[in-house]
Formats: structure tokens, C-alpha cells, sequence
């Protein structure tokens, strides 16, 4: 009984600091794909921009870690900017299989300069000496890193993204830019995918082939927790982050499975999501 | 005025064969008496052709957007390398069980999916190729796991013809099979269901509008589509003797969709054409460098949705119409 | 008395505590030459919504030709003899105007189902689609697509469409919207000439149509009717023209 609950808790807390980095990363998504009803299947590369981004700035330009994290959400963010209004913004009103088509096409640009730049493997993020230790929490030790990445996750995000879709109603409602609304909203999600990238470079490993391999996921988030909204991927996140990190402790053969199979179900059952608005 | 091969198809136009289909089948068999060393990648492209035919009819006429017809494909080719290791490596048993247990699969899985739409629809296909991607890869008894199955033992073609060594058999194979399918897609595409899956795609309220059971026809369409891919997979097994997990991947899903755009969507040739220029392309230029092959890939996508969403036949077309306007 | 080709008791819709409609009692006889007219907002699109099968009223009944329908999808009521064009140009844009017209003339016949024959081979579907595009005049532009028409054009195509079916009932949402005035007297000659035994319900803001075109009006404010009656009645009601007072029609 004891190992049990012991393991429930690091199930949990693991599970929670997971689903704290799908929420950063899939946030963004919900409100583009909700706000611009635009299938971004590239947002992964955001991701994977700030996570590569943030190491390369610690590696090559010295930067701690803290100001690398910065720069590199500042530098996704701003390159988002550029690809929304030359790209993205000329697909708006495309059909479905034209976005598909170009963010799929982006996904692969990005993972062969990845590949170009830093190599086919796996790159380690380098944690500041003050993260890598442990922290003493409820009798058990976890990784620090952790701790910090589900703090951080509920201070000023909520409120800054909430600003951003409430702008929306009010914007369109006084008939101000969308366009320039549609830009500073990409870029945002864009950022808060970089930070949750380079945030969670440690469970999510930085990789090539990130976009690819951690898409569906951050699809699901999405979808089960319903479009358009800020506490759809939050409830999406959670659920994901726990569900999949008990499924594979418990059942390390069928994990992963089981998760598709409970997407399945559910999207079948709410086809609009958890928190979504009804069709 | 619509182009060439939209006129032929639809109430009003006409189903006779024209001369310029039958070139595909020309170059064929020209590849086979001119190039032989080219057989083995010629029997891999008419299985891709297959493939992408089969993505054509749900995506192409159906309008439904999926990125994991690699699903079907893969179960397909898994169910004929199970097939001929336990029971028997016959050919033709094996493309007749793989078609059925791939349209099975459809069937099933398109039922749910189908449901959906959009955003949802298109998880749902990552999430089905997933599934099957996690059960081939930890059912190891049966399908050899992540290390696939090899030597697969096949026997000869209605007891006759064995698979040679320089893929000749393999080739002729490959195509007798391709020429029923595309016969079969062809048929669909001009026939009354053929039109009406076209409608569910253009305008998919109007289609309920006018009394259509759209939910059946899309199944149905679906169902075939899923059976085509497996039998394009059974036919990779039979010629390559082996099946691993790549039959299986979202890069498989993604590539025969980029294979299909490039032909020319909407277009019963385009699957062939695109097929055709990627994989030729591929063998050329990606053993130079993968990397720069994907970033090529990645950046003529995004062209060919900026500029030139009908693909290669799509500009084909828009040329000739040039070249019509032109001559006084 | 027969039973009237089109009927709603006590309809109503909510959504939360939003009421759309209200009460609606309406019918339709065959033949009926009938307008609904009401201000921007007043349910007439949710009205037809309900009346097709797109939208389940919260409350009532619909009936077609005397049987309870409320319960059947859209599929079904059209399969019964219920046609309708949208107030938006719902077309099969990438098609021609010919198969446009077919696809519903092939569901009508059961024909659409088939696969082994190709569709040109059914003669009797396309003979009929290009007498039906030859009496609206749309004979010549069969082989267009759709899209490359012009919009008047393809409202046309619109109503094509929907006479395609052979409905007994036919409800047409604002056929001449957005259409140019050039083109508008096109739709009107249409509209003239449709046969007699259709029962015919008609939305539209463009008065002077209304006024040329129906025998009987309802009157549609805030989901609810306001008043029935024939086009004088309606024109000499004080409410009605409190109702349109600032509209710009008049």
C-alpha cells in the first residue's frame, strides 16, 4: 500500500509537470486553430525552434540560462511574426487540405535545417547548476527542474493569453485590424510554444524529428480539450500529462495505446471537445 | 472551360477510354524491355502508384483530408507477411486476405472517424495509424516487432511464376495488379457514386440538400480506399520479402500525400505522375544528401500550395490552356 | 379539406434562454404562392431551418403533406417532396452546371448509388437536367463550372438544383440576393414560371418582389407572427409598417 501511494504521487507529480509543458507548448495552438480556425500542424516547430534556440545560446554565445530561455521566445516569436504575415496569412480562408499541406511542408524545412544545424541525435539541455538538484517536497525528492516548470506554469500565462482572446471579441466588435490581431496572437502562441519547448526540453527531448514525433499529442491536448479556448488545453494537458505517465508506469506495454484509444472514444462521444463550444 | 480530364468525367461527359491513358502502360512496359535494371525500383513505384491511387479516391474525390492512410497500408502488408508465414505464402490468397482485412479495418475504423470532421478527423487518422503502428511494434511474437519480418516465404504466382532475382516477375506482377485497381478507381470515378462522392466534397450541405445518404457513400468510398492501400502493401511484402515497421509510419502517410499533390490532385493520373517524378527524384538526389532531399520536399510543398495547388498535371493544363488562347 | 403540403403547430426554438422562435403556427397549401417577410434577426433562416430538418425545434411539430416529420433527418423530408435553396449560394462550385443539376435529379431517380456504369451512360439524367437548365435559360452554360458564372447565374443554378428534386414543397431563401438588378429580372420570369402545383414559400427583403410575387404574407418579428394575410392586407397593416419604419423598404 505504501509503494502504492508512493508511486501515485510521483505518477502525479510527474504527470503534472508533463502536462504543465503540453499546456505551454499546445495553448497556443488551441487559440490559433480557434482563432484563426487555421490547422497549424507545424506548431511543433515553434517548440522545437525554442528549445534548440535556448541551447544554442547557452552553448555558443554563453548565455545563462534564464536569458537564453528569453531570447530564444523572443527570437521564435519575432520569426513567427515574419512567417504569419508572408506565409501563414495568405491561407486564411484556404480550404483544409491547403493548410495541411503547407504547415506539413514546414514541418519538414524545419527538421531538415534542424538536422542540418545540430546533427541527427538527440541534444541534451543543459540545466543551470541550481536546477539540477533535488528538492525535498512531501517526503520525496524530485528533480527541481520540475518543480519550477509547474510554478511558473500558473503565474502570468493565463492572464496574458486571456487578454489576447478577449481582444478578439472587442476587436471585432469595434472592427480593429485582425489582421495585425491574427499576427500578435500567432506570435504569442508561437512564443509560449518556444518557452514550453525549451521549458520542457528535459521530458521532451530536443530532437529533429520533434515536430513529427510529439504532433499527435499536442493535437490531442488540443482537440480533447476543445478549440478555441484557454482552459480546453489546460484540462487537455492535465489529463494527457497524468493519464499518459500512469498508463506507461502501470502498463508499459500498452501506454502510449491506450491514450490514442481514450482520444478515440472521447472525440467520438464530444466530437468537440471537453471544453468546446458545441457545433 | 474545365480541363481535359475534368470534362470526361460527369454526367455530360464521356467514359470512353482516350488514347493518352494508355501511356502509362506504354512506359511501362517499356521500362521493362529497355531498362531492366530499373525493375525493382519500377515495381516499388507501381506499388506507390497503387498506393497513391487509392489515397486519391477519399482524398482526391472525397474531400476527406487523412494522414493516416499508412494505417492500411501497413495492415495490409503485415496481414500478407502473417499470412505467408503461417499459413501460406500464395500471392493471390494473400493480395484477396490483405484486401479484406484492410477494408475490414476501413470499414471499422472509418465508421467512427467519419463521424467527425476537420481538426478531430484528422487526429483520429494519427491516432489509428498510431494504434497500429504500437500493436505491430509490441506484438512481437507475430510480427517480429520492432526488427520486422524477413524472408518472408512466397510462393510462386499460380504455381508457376517464381519471383526472380532481378524483379522481373515481381514487376509484371506488380503491374497486372495496378492495371485491375486503376480499372476499378477509373470505373468509380466515372460512375454515378463516383460523381456523387465529388459532390459530398464540393459542397457537402448541398449534398444533404438533395436528399444523399452521405455518411453510407463516404463509408463505402472509404472502405474501397482502405482495401486498395492493403493490397498495395500485400504487394510489398510479396516482392520484398519482408515487412517492418516503416510500412506503418505518419513519414509514409506524408509521403504518398506529398507524392499524390505533386501529381495533380483530382486527378486519376496524377497518382501516377507524382509517384513517378518523387520517388526518380528521390533515387537520385536523396542518396547525395537526406537532409537537403527534405528540405527540398518541405519547400516544393509549400510552392506547390502557393502556386500551383493542381501539381504537376495542374500545370500541364493551365499551360496548354495558354498555349489554346494563344494560337489564333 | 386536404391536408396542406406544408404545416408547423405551436413551433419553437430556444437555445439556453434565447428564444428564436415562438409559437409559430404556419401553413402552407399546394400550389401556394407564399412570402415570408420580417426584419433582419426575426427567425425567418431558423424557421426554414427547422422546416428542412437542419435545426430540431425545441418544441411543436412539422408536417409534410399531413405526416409528422419532425422527427426525420433532411435526407428523408427531401426523399418526401421537400426542396430548398440556401440564402448563401450552396453550389457544387467545381463542377459543372450540368452535373449540378444532376447529382439531384440521380438521388430523385435512386440512380446515385451505382458504380458500374459510368454516369454519362445514364442518358435519362443528364436528358432531363439539360431540359430543366433549358427552361431557366441556363442551357448554353451547361458545360460551365459553376464558379466561372456569374453570381446571378448561379442563383439560378441554385434553384435549379432544388426543381431537380420534383419537390411538392419548395422553400427559397432570399433567391435574389446580392443579385444585380440586370440579372434579378431573370430570377423574377423564373419564379413566374414555376410549376403551378408546387407549394412555394418564399424569404425575402426585396418588397417589390414580394409584393409581385405572393398571394398570401406572413409577417416574422422577433420569432414570432406577427400577422397573416394577402399582399393589401398586409400592405394597409399599420403594425407592419411600424415594424419596416426605418427599414428603407417601403
Amino acid at each position: 500500500m505504501e509503494a502504492f501511494f508512493s508511486s501515485l504521487v510521483s505518477i502525479l507529480f510527474h504527470g503534472l509537470a508533463f502536462g504543465a509543458i503540453l499546456y505551454v507548448i499546445s495553448v497556443g495552438l488551441s487559440v490559433t486553430m480557434g482563432l484563426m480556425g487555421f490547422v497549424n500542424l507545424a506548431h511543433g516547430v515553434f517548440a522545437m525552434a525554442g528549445g534548440y534556440l535556448m541551447i544554442t545560446a547557452m552553448q555558443q554565445l554563453g548565455l545563462p540560462w534564464l536569458p537564453a530561455l528569453l531570447l530564444a521566445c523572443a527570437a521564435v516569436a519575432a520569426a513567427s511574426m515574419l512567417l504569419e504575415r508572408l506565409l501563414y496569412a495568405r491561407l486564411y480562408g484556404a480550404g483544409e487540405l491547403e493548410q495541411v499541406l503547407f504547415t506539413i511542408g514546414l514541418i519538414f524545412v524545419a527538421v531538415a535545417v534542424a538536422r542540418l544545424g545540430y546533427g541527427t541525435g538527440p541534444l541534451a539541455a543543459p540545466l543551470p547548476d541550481y536546477m539540477k538538484g533535488q528538492t525535498e517536497l512531501l517526503g520525496r525528492s524530485f528533480p527541481t527542474y520540475r518543480v519550477v516548470v509547474i510554478a511558473a506554469e500558473r503565474t502570468r500565462w493565463g492572464a496574458m493569453v486571456r487578454a489576447a482572446v478577449d481582444n478578439r471579441a472587442m476587436a471585432q466588435s469595434i472592427g480593429i485590424d485582425t489582421g495585425r490581431l491574427f499576427t500578435i496572437t500567432f506570435a504569442l502562441g508561437s512564443g509560449l510554444a518556444a518557452l514550453g519547448g525549451a521549458l520542457g526540453a528535459d521530458l521532451l527531448a530536443m530532437t529533429p524529428t520533434y515536430p513529427f514525433e510529439h504532433l499527435v499529442y499536442f493535437l490531442i491536448v488540443v482537440a480533447i480539450g476543445g478549440l478555441g479556448t484557454l482552459r480546453g488545453p489546460f484540462v487537455g494537458a492535465l489529463l494527457i500529462g497524468v493519464g499518459d505517465t500512469a498508463c506507461k508506469y502501470w502498463m508499459p506495454e500498452f501506454g502510449a495505446f491506450f491514450i490514442y484509444a481514450a482520444t478515440m472514444a472521447l472525440l467520438l462521444w464530444r466530437p468537440q471537445g471537453l471544453l468546446g463550444r458545441a457545433p | 472551360m474545365p480541363s481535359d480530364s475534368s470534362a470526361a468525367i460527369g454526367y455530360g461527359g464521356s467514359a470512353r477510354l482516350r488514347p493518352l491513358e494508355l501511356l502509362p502502360w506504354v512506359l511501362a512496359a517499356a521500362v521493362y524491355f529497355f531498362a531492366p535494371s530499373y525493375l525493382p525500383l519500377g515495381a516499388y513505384i507501381l506499388i506507390m502508384i497503387l498506393f497513391a491511387l487509392s489515397l486519391e479516391l477519399i482524398l482526391g474525390y472525397g474531400g476527406i483530408v487523412t494522414l493516416g492512410h499508412a494505417a492500411y497500408f501497413g495492415f495490409g502488408a503485415y496481414v500478407a507477411g502473417i499470412l505467408a508465414v503461417r499459413l501460406s505464402g500464395d500471392p493471390l490468397l494473400g493480395l484477396a486476405v490483405a484486401a479484406l482485412a484492410a477494408g475490414l479495418l476501413g470499414l471499422a475504423t472509418g465508421a467512427v472517424i467519419l463521424r467527425t470532421h476537420a481538426l478531430a478527423l484528422l487526429m483520429l487518422t494519427l491516432a489509428i495509424t498510431s494504434i497500429v503502428f504500437e500493436i505491430a511494434s509490441q506484438w512481437t511474437g507475430v510480427t517480429g516487432g520492432s526488427d520486422g519480418m524477413h524472408s518472408v516465404p512466397i510462393l510462386p504466382i499460380l504455381g508457376s511464376f517464381k519471383f526472380d532475382m532481378f524483379g522481373r516477375t515481381a514487376y509484371l506482377y506488380c503491374l497486372a495488379v495496378l492495371i485491375a485497381c486503376w480499372w476499378l478507381v477509373r470505373t468509380i470515378v466515372h460512375s454515378p457514386f463516383g460523381m456523387a462522392l465529388a459532390g459530398t466534397r464540393e459542397n457537402d450541405v448541398r449534398m444533404h440538400a438533395i436528399g444523399a445518404p452521405v455518411y453510407r457513400r463516404r463509408l463505402i468510398a472509404y472502405t474501397i480506399s482502405a482495401a486498395l492501400a492493403g493490397v498495395a502493401g500485400a504487394l510489398l511484402t510479396h516482392t520484398t520479402q519482408f515487412v517492418g515497421l516503416s510500412v506503418l509510419t505518419f513519414e509514409l502517410s506524408g509521403e504518398v500525400l506529398v507524392m499524390l499533390v505533386l501529381g495533380g490532385i483530382r486527378r486519376i493520373y496524377g497518382a501516377f505522375v507524382g509517384p513517378v517524378v518523387f520517388l526518380v527524384a528521390r533515387d537520385y538526389l536523396a542518396k547525395q544528401s537526406p537532409e537537403y532531399w527534405t528540405l527540398g520536399i518541405g519547400l516544393l510543398l509549400i510552392f506547390i500550395v502557393m502556386f500551383a495547388r493542381g501539381g504537376i498535371l495542374g500545370l500541364l493544363d493551365s499551360l496548354k490552356g495558354k498555349l489554346v488562347r494563344k494560337t489564333p | 379539406m386536404a391536408a396542406p403540403a406544408l404545416e408547423t403547430r405551436a413551433l419553437c426554438m430556444s437555445f439556453g434562454a434565447l428564444t428564436v422562435a415562438e409559437n409559430i403556427d404556419f401553413r402552407l397549401d399546394a400550389g401556394a404562392r407564399h412570402a415570408l417577410i420580417g426584419p433582419n434577426g426575426a427567425g425567418k433562416t431558423t424557421f426554414i431551418n427547422m422546416l428542412t430538418g437542419r435545426l430540431a425545434p425545441s418544441s411543436g411539430a412539422v408536417l409534410l403533406g399531413g405526416e409528422n416529420i419532425t422527427a426525420l433527418a433532411q435526407s428523408a423530408r427531401v426523399k418526401r417532396g421537400l426542396g430548398c435553396t440556401f440564402q448563401i449560394n450552396t453550389l457544387f462550385r467545381e463542377l459543372s452546371v450540368l452535373d449540378n443539376v444532376a447529382l439531384g435529379i440521380a438521388e430523385r431517380l435512386g440512380v446515385a448509388g451505382r458504380f458500374w456504369r459510368a454516369a454519362s451512360a445514364y442518358r435519362e439524367v443528364r436528358d432531363e437536367a439539360l431540359a430543366l437548365l433549358g427552361s431557366l435559360g441556363l442551357a448554353a452554360d451547361a458545360g460551365q463550372r459553376v464558379l466561372d458564372l456569374p453570381y446571378g447565374k448561379q442563383r439560378l443554378v441554385e434553384i435549379a438544383i432544388a426543381l431537380g428534386l420534383k419537390p411538392s414543397v419548395l422553400l427559397l431563401d432570399e433567391p435574389a440576393a446580392g443579385v444585380p438588378s440586370l440579372e434579378s429580372a431573370r430570377i423574377l420570369e423564373v419564379l413566374d414560371r414555376l410549376p403551378a402545383e408546387i407549394a412555394i414559400l418564399i424569404i425575402e427583403h426585396d418588397m417589390e418582389l414580394v409584393f409581385r410575387f405572393a398571394r398570401r404574407i406572413t409577417v416574422l418579428v422577433q420569432g414570432q407572427v406577427l400577422c397573416e394575410g394577402s399582399p393589401a392586407e398586409i400592405g394597409a397593416d399599420r403594425r407592419v409598417r411600424e415594424v419596416y419604419l426605418g427599414e428603407g423598404h417601403a
